[in-house]
């Protein structure tokens, strides 16, 4: 369970860039994340409401993209998207395929804030 | 009010990546070959790591090694047993070991003194794949003794490992394992990768493992 972890890491860092945006409250958080990268969406949900409480996050949705694997397969030079996490195999080709492109990300993608009034 | 989409676009686990590479920086330019130990819990790290240490010591390597743990230093003591500078990561907690927390237990040790330092981590096969330590090699270890199908169930941490190693093969036949079905899993989810088949017990793949880990430092 390193859930808890990850989702301290993203508020942490959601805090740091509202530096720019002072009193803003945030509404939407977005995530991509790997289908490679060992998080549970399910458990991101549950310790992202409890990490965000009392923090400007709070109330916030959590979005989270999964992102799919994609291997590049060195037998025909294609990039293909795995069908299966239990077979690394070239969906082209069914060549093994240990070159993995894509699906291991973990990342912030942005954020949606609502700006504080500012005073004339 | 006014809302507005901010881009941001950066790791989650940046601070961690951060440190690690900084890590790595360090362990390659003092030359120190750095492996990363991960498995369940009962697998054997231990046992496996002991006969490591003893008989890199013997063939004259200097070795130290770094262990994971919730709470004890069981391990550690076991492994200092082999004569080898040992030290305890305490996560308190924490189901896997992070780049800081060997950042912080490397304090005062000579890297470049060293040829070998193994970081066993905390027993997992879950939460240590997301987590770089500055590693040049992740070393996925599975026991005869968990089913052969393990590497599809956990194919994150068996992806992200560079050579994997089986233990307690003394005792495959009397449990019933079906080393074939094994090795084909483990080639499924990471192809290509080196496999060794030991026994900590009965010193059998030590040689191999040994002599590989050699080849990796040259």
């Amino acid at each position: 369970m390193h859930e808890l972890s990850i989702v301290s890491s993203v508020v942490d860092s959601v805090i740091e860039s509202l530096e720019k945006y002072p009193g803003a409250r945030v509404l939407e958080v977005r995530l991509r994340v790997g289908a490679l990268a060992a998080v549970v969406g399910d458990s991101l949900q549950f310790c992202y409401e409890l990490a965000t409480r009392e923090t400007p996050l709070e109330g916030s949705r959590l979005v989270v993209k999964i992102v799919p694997v994609v291997v590049h397969c060195a037998a025909c030079s294609r990039d293909g998207e795995l069908e299966s996490l239990q077979s690394f195999r070239c969906p082209h080709c069914d060549e093994p395929a240990a070159d993995v492109r894509a699906g291991r990300e973990m990342e912030i993608e942005a954020i949606e804030i609502e700006e504080a009034e500012v005073k004339p | 009010m006014t809302t507005r989409i901010v881009e941001l676009r950066q790791g989650i686990l940046k601070k961690n990546d951060e440190l690690a590479r900084e890590l790595r920086g360090r362990f390659t330019s003092a030359r120190v070959l750095v492996l990363n130990l991960v498995s369940s819990p009962g697998t054997g790290k231990t046992a496996f790591l002991e006969r490591t240490l003893r008989e890199l010591r013997q063939g004259g390597a200097r070795v130290a090694a770094l262990v994971g743990d919730l709470e004890t230093d069981n391990d550690a003591r076991r492994l200092a047993a082999s004569g080898a500078p040992v030290r305890q990561i305490n996560t308190h907690g924490i189901c896997h070991l992070e780049a800081e927390m060997v950042g912080r237990h490397l304090e005062g040790w000579e890297l470049g003194g060293l040829d070998y330092l193994f970081i066993e981590n905390v027993g997992n096969l879950v939460c240590p794949s997301s987590y770089d330590l500055g590693e040049r090699i992740r070393v996925a270890l599975l026991s005869v003794t968990e089913g052969e199908d393990k590497p599809l169930k956990y194919p994150t941490l068996f992806n992200s490992a560079d050579a994997a190693v089986i233990t307690k093969m003394d005792i495959a036949e009397a449990v019933g394992f079906d080393g074939a079905a094994a090795l084909s899993n483990i080639r499924q989810i990471r192809p290509g990768i080196r496999i060794f088949e030991t026994s900590a017990k009965t010193g059998a793949g030590m040689e191999e493992w040994l002599g590989w880990l050699e080849q990796q430092r040259s």
